[in-house]
């Protein structure tokens, strides 16, 4: 077998694979998305009829749309900033000189990440309970009334942020530690020597190095929590009054609720062309920001 | 500030970091350990008054999360296993096998990473019907047998390998397929147990396919049946933890075992990417 042939039976598979079961789907998801596939066409493909843009022009007009795009983007847009500065402060502390038990430390503080959002969900539930919660015991102790975290439309969002940020943050921790380490000491002395402070070293050599790791990481972040959905589905069911409801939730509901697939195909690639602006443009600034 | 005070304040600020990360985990083990109704009274009880294994014993006997528990781990296994085959061949080839067409498409299949999942699913969805596999376990697989993430991930660490040891076998006259399985995938393989890990517990933890997909109750992972758990019996608190102790534990444990190859694959995923 010539490498050139190796070269393809190798890739094939998984090529086909791919093909078949994601991209293949993609164009199939814009082509239902302009039909009105719903449960009689499920049952009988004859129902099925084609309407153009109909389906993106009724998402347009219908508020529980819109209300779920406002909770995702005040997800995205509360929650993204703090979970990225919660981990750059992790890594900072991190990676101190002073800092003990470094190993130990970044185990603990990662170890959210790989546990199941579901099962930690669950957790959050009882820690959030207005009466038994451990947070509003906590929170009673230094005198603020008891929240009603999850039954309140003004608290279930920033709820499920600080839920999010205590999951998630560690990722980006450890990939911020890694920048970190790779900034060269001697800037560092170079700026000793300058007589800079802690903080201005803070400003003018970390941030700057970090940079670049910092858009990157805000492309991840923000791609991963544009698809909130376990969150609201485990510990709010979408409400208190649709506060929760997230543009994935509503897909969700749309599709395997209502069997609405054509419709829900919609909202999929509507939140698609979303993610796909916001990445564009922060792309643009990962080129400007490269540059030397 | 001295040298002194700041190292206080460092390792502090890091201890209530790690309280924070560890608290809600620890409180559920210590929860799960309690008599059913003790944990919903005020204040909220961190140890339990006498701890009993009745929850796990209810949990097992009456709730069916045996046999979910039973699902994840041959879900899990499988997904790691075919991804392994699937994967690791295709990411050889990107980058030690020269063909027509390669730089190409393998560009087109990073560009595919910007397209979010949830977008395949609903003709996936129809698609599985067509086939007869909604419910099945096949169904829960195929989609996540390939994927460019693990692609990529073995592409990258195959581009260091020696071109020369690849030769010399090729001149001693091994067939491509011996080369692949006596020379390289031997030196591949720090990648696939980084590979192995991902898939493991990104299948473990994988939640809406699963949900959209397995309709019976029977066939249900453990975050499935959780989560329809939880909808049913809010009270019972106690049970509901140890519920959460036997879907986290498993995944943590590994983690903390091959903690080293889990954190290298996300460094390589995001960082070089």
């Amino acid at each position: 077998m010539k490498t050139a042939h190796a070269g393809w039976v190798f890739v094939t598979p998984a090529l086909l694979m791919i093909a078949v079961f994601f991209l293949l789907p993609v164009l199939a998801a814009l082509g239902l998305s302009l039909t009105d596939f719903d449960i009689y066409a499920l049952a009988q493909l004859d129902n099925l009829r084609f309407v153009g843009g109909g389906n993106y022009l009724r998402l347009l007009q219908t508020p529980l749309f819109w209300k779920a795009l406002g909770n995702t983007l005040f997800f995205v847009l509360a929650g993204v900033p703090l979970s990225i500065a919660v981990s750059l402060a992790a890594a900072l502390l991190l990676h101190s000189a002073v800092a003990r038990g470094k190993a130990i430390f970044r185990t603990a503080l990662f170890a959210p990440v790989v546990t199941t959002l579901v099962a930690v969900g669950v957790i959050w539930n009882y820690l959030l309970h207005t009466r038994y919660g451990l947070i509003n015991d906590l929170l009673g102790r230094v005198g603020i009334h008891p929240i009603d975290w999850l039954g309140d439309p003004r608290w279930a969002m920033p709820a499920i942020i600080l839920f999010a940020v205590w999951k998630n943050f560690g990722f980006n921790m450890v990939i911020f530690l890694a920048a970190l380490q790779s900034i060269p000491e001697e800037l560092y002395e170079a700026s000793r020597i300058e007589g800079a402070s802690a903080l201005q070293q803070l400003r003018f050599v970390t941030l700057p190095a970090l940079a670049p790791t910092l858009v990157l990481v805000s492309i991840l972040t923000m791609a991963g929590y544009f698809q909130l959905f376990a969150e609201p589905y485990v510990m709010t069911q979408g409400g208190p009054l649709q506060s929760t409801t997230s543009v994935l939730y509503f897909m969700y509901e749309e599709g395997f609720k209502w069997w609405n697939l054509g419709s829900a195909s919609a909202v999929a690639f509507l939140l698609f062309l979303l993610m796909f602006a916001v990445t564009l443009v922060q792309s643009f600034a990962l080129r400007r920001w490269s540059e030397p | 500030m001295t040298l002194r005070s700041q190292a206080l304040l460092v390792n502090a600020a890091l201890l209530a970091a790690a309280a924070v990360s560890l608290g809600p985990l620890l409180w559920m083990v210590s929860a799960s350990f309690m008599a059913p109704g003790e944990a919903s009274s005020a204040p909220p009880p961190l140890l339990p008054r006498a701890a009993t294994l009745e929850n796990y014993h209810q949990l097992f006997a009456q709730t069916g999360m045996g046999r979910s528990f039973a699902n994840s781990l041959f879900l899990a296994t499988a997904a790691t296993l075919l991804s392994l085959v699937f994967n690791v061949s295709a990411g050889y080839a990107f980058a030690k096998l020269r063909f027509a067409g390669r730089e190409r498409l393998f560009r087109i299949l990073l560009g595919a990473l910007i397209i979010p999942a949830q977008v395949a699913m609903i003709p996936l969805f129809l698609l599985l019907k067509h086939l007869g596999l909604v419910n099945t376990y096949l169904g829960v697989l195929l989609p996540s047998v390939a994927n460019v993430f693990g692609i990529f991930l073995v592409r990258q660490y195959a581009l260091s390998l020696p071109d020369e040891m690849l030769e010399a076998a090729r001149i001693d006259g091994a067939g491509e397929l011996r080369l692949f399985w006596s020379i390289v995938l031997p030196s591949l393989s720090p990648i696939l147990v980084t590979l192995a890990i991902f898939t493991f517990l990104g299948s473990w933890n994988d939640f809406l396919w699963p949900l959209i997909v397995l309709t019976d109750d029977d066939r249900h992972t453990l975050p499935v049946a959780l989560a329809s758990l939880t909808r049913e019996h809010v009270q019972d608190s106690e049970l509901m933890m140890a519920g959460g102790v036997i879907t986290v534990l498993p995944v943590l444990v590994l983690f903390l075992v091959l903690q080293r190859y889990y954190i290298q694959g996300l460094l390589a995923g995001s960082v070089k990417g």
